[in-house]
């Protein structure tokens, strides 16, 4: 491999035209590295630039400022059929009008590969997406998971550096959905490729990424192991994005190398022993952040953030028990992992319940502000 | 009564497609008969149907014929063999003139901005609000001798101080297969567009992904997705250019007849409706074979109308 990344993008715009004529950023400076043999996720709602950006390593569009790199190469304007990349789409764009095997021989067609080593490199393809004896099929006669995997192998039979994958499973239902993933992951770990995959779907990002690029209006917000994005989110959309999280406003009141005292006015009450890192300073205004299922319900007041509050409200969801407490006049959501079997309905948070919320010191973070 | 019909399917079934079958029985299945029944009939001298069960007409167009100049018994004359031909051939011609013309500009304008697509359509079927007879009419000014083309070309001639002869266009087999083309285009233009806006843009994409060039693409991508509308533009095409009269008629006078000139001048002129049922009934048979195994090979397009 001639680079260390697979992908590079470097400061990267586009720009487009809206209906109404005006002009926006879809992609707006841009830049990430993506390395070689990684499975790397762009995760954001819709219109957020992952596609774009996606199309853009693809050679589908190309960039208005800034450039984007494969394998060390600038791309420049190469177009698509020059790019050793390939792509899984969100429609699979299947050849309606060729067999199975048709389609996933045509890349390779395209390379002007001889027919024998067409035929051997399309049955591996196959076996490798189980679908063998599927080659006769035409993509109608398929259903959704299996064109999808007819999708993969057809990109995946071309050896490219990198696979582009575009919300691939979107159409597949949940259960099937969540096969493929596992499925797609042991398949990137196997054949070693870097997979490039775009999601709005945070579970999935997690599940097989190595590193995810949460995005948002164009803009990449945190770039990380899901571990570091859930555990320690750059910013409040971040931390809001992925996963739940109660947010407090507040100001830093003491703060010493390793921790800070946040003072909460809605709560008329200090935060103290808060992990923090570098760039704060004294009296700036923050953003604290506690994830629901790290705050703890006690049943005695503890030395350190205990809060007494009132259930309004419970949500029984199976796996979770999800108390909503009112901490004055300020919502806070707690869940609360159902460990025991149990049916009485009197041993679960009943409203109005009087409860002592405890935030221990390292499950806070401390959030910039704007 | 209303009851049983109630709880008989079968009868519901036969009472719901009976106005159907009526208005079949009336207006195809009876006057097909009736010509059938004319055809084997033979012509009085005053030029009334004789009904008789004679074979007469059909051997008369393939071309043997019982009164011949020189008072032979029998004599073989191909003329009719040839207006058949003819027509087959000049059909097959007008068909893929048409289809090379129509598919460059079905594609520009699958390809143009929504906006301006409309426009084009709108365009393609402007021609199609003036009557059929009228718009051949306009091919017979271009084409004559003083036509609009010869006074240009006469003019372009005279800049480069040319010596110039009026160019006999109009009463050719040229005319005619030029006017055919002119009439039948927007039916080709039309399905090939439908097939062609079908196609969804992620598979152009789809293929460059995979290394295909646009040439390739085209070839291999878009073309075959593209051919149900080809297919369903040619049967649309093909047919009534096989029995259509008025074009030849008008640009191709005396000079060029087809099937459809025999039939309308045995009927009106001739006054001999046996013989005009006998070639209609042939022309009907030998469309029907050359839709059949065409059909049988390519299918009617009929992707275009069912996605």
């Amino acid at each position: 491999m001639a680079s260390e990344f697979a992908v590079e993008l470097r400061d990267v715009v586009k720009k487009f035209i809206t209906p109404e004529g005006n002009e926006l950023n879809a992609v707006d400076h841009v830049t990430m590295q993506i390395k070689n043999g990684e499975f790397f996720s762009m995760l954001g709602s819709s219109g957020c630039g992952k596609t774009t950006s996606l199309r853009m390593i693809a050679g589908f569009e190309w960039p208005t400022e800034g450039e984007v790199y494969i394998e060390g190469k600038p791309m420049g304007h190469t177009p698509p059929f020059q790019r050793k990349v390939n792509t899984v789409f969100q429609s699979y764009a299947l050849f309606q009008h060729m067999t199975v095997f048709q389609n996933i021989a045509f890349g390779l067609e395209m390379e002007g590969a001889d027919k024998n080593e067409i035929e051997k490199r399309v049955k591996r393809a196959l076996e490798m997406v189980q679908l063998t004896g599927m080659e006769r099929r035409k993509p109608k006669q398929l259903s959704g998971g299996q064109q999808q995997r007819v999708a993969v192998a057809r990109a995946l039979v071309k050896v490219p550096d990198v696979l582009l994958l575009d919300e691939p499973l979107g159409a597949l239902d949940l259960k099937l959905r969540k096969e493929m993933q596992l499925e797609l992951k042991a398949l990137q770990q196997q054949l070693g490729i870097t997979f490039v995959y775009v999601t709005h779907d945070q579970e999935e990002a997690m599940t097989m990424s190595d590193r995810i690029a949460v995005m948002s209006k164009g803009k990449v917000q945190q770039m990380g192991t899901p571990v570091e994005i859930y555990e320690r989110p750059a910013n409040r959309f971040v931390a809001d994005f992925i996963g739940e999280s109660n947010f407090l406003e507040g100001t830093i009141k003491s703060l010493s190398k390793e921790e800070a005292v946040v003072f909460v006015p809605q709560l008329n009450a200090e935060l103290t022993g808060i992990p923090v890192s570098d760039g704060l300073v004294n009296g700036e205004e923050v953003t604290v952040s506690i994830r629901p299922e790290k705050v703890h319900i006690s049943d005695k007041v503890l030395d350190v953030n205990s809060f007494t509050g009132r259930v309004t409200n419970t949500v029984y969801i199976g796996t979770d028990t999800h108390v909503f407490v009112d901490l004055m006049g300020k919502q806070i959501k707690v869940f609360e992992q159902n460990r025991i079997s149990r049916l009485d309905p009197g041993s679960f948070y009943s409203i109005g319940q009087e409860v002592i919320l405890v935030m221990w010191p390292d499950n806070v973070l401390v959030l910039k502000k704007g | 009564m209303l009851q049983r019909l109630r709880e008989n399917k079968s009868a519901q079934g036969t009472l719901l497609a009976t106005p159907t079958m009526l208005w079949m029985l009336a207006l195809l299945i009876i006057p097909l008969l009736l010509t059938l029944v004319v055809s084997f009939g033979k012509r009085s001298p005053d030029g009334d149907v004789i009904y008789t069960f004679s074979l007469d007409n059909y051997i008369r167009l393939l071309g043997y014929s019982t009164d011949c100049e020189n008072g032979q018994a029998s004599c073989f004359n191909p003329l009719y063999l040839q207006i058949l031909w003819r027509s087959v051939s000049l059909a097959f011609n007008t068909t893929i003139l048409v289809i090379v013309l129509a598919y460059p500009l079905a594609y520009f304008i699958a390809r143009a901005q929504p906006k301006r697509r409309n426009t084009f359509l709108f365009l393609v079927l402007i021609p199609l609000w003036t009557n059929f007879v009228i718009r051949v009419y306009a091919w017979m000014m271009l084409l004559r001798k003083e036509g609009a083309i010869n006074i240009i070309l006469g003019w372009v001639a005279g800049l480069f101080g040319l010596d110039f002869q009026p160019l006999e266009m109009l009463y050719t087999p040229g005319a005619v297969l030029v006017g055919m083309v002119y009439e039948f285009l927007p039916f080709m233009i039309l399905p090939i567009f439908t097939s062609l806006e079908k196609i969804d843009g992620s598979l152009y994409e789809a293929a460059a992904d995979l290394g295909a060039n646009a040439i390739k693409t085209f070839l291999r991508v878009t073309l075959p997705l593209s051919m149900p509308g080809v297919v369903a533009g040619t049967i649309l095409v093909f047919i009534p250019v096989m029995g259509t009269f008025i074009v030849s008629d008008i640009l191709g006078g005396r000079q060029v007849i087809l099937v459809g000139n025999l039939i309308q001048r045995q009927f009106l002129d001739a006054r001999d409706p046996t013989f005009g049922s006998a070639a209609s009934l042939i022309l009907m048979i030998m469309t029907l074979i050359v839709t059949y195994f065409y059909t049988r090979k390519f299918g009617f397009g009929e992707e275009i109308v069912v996605a």
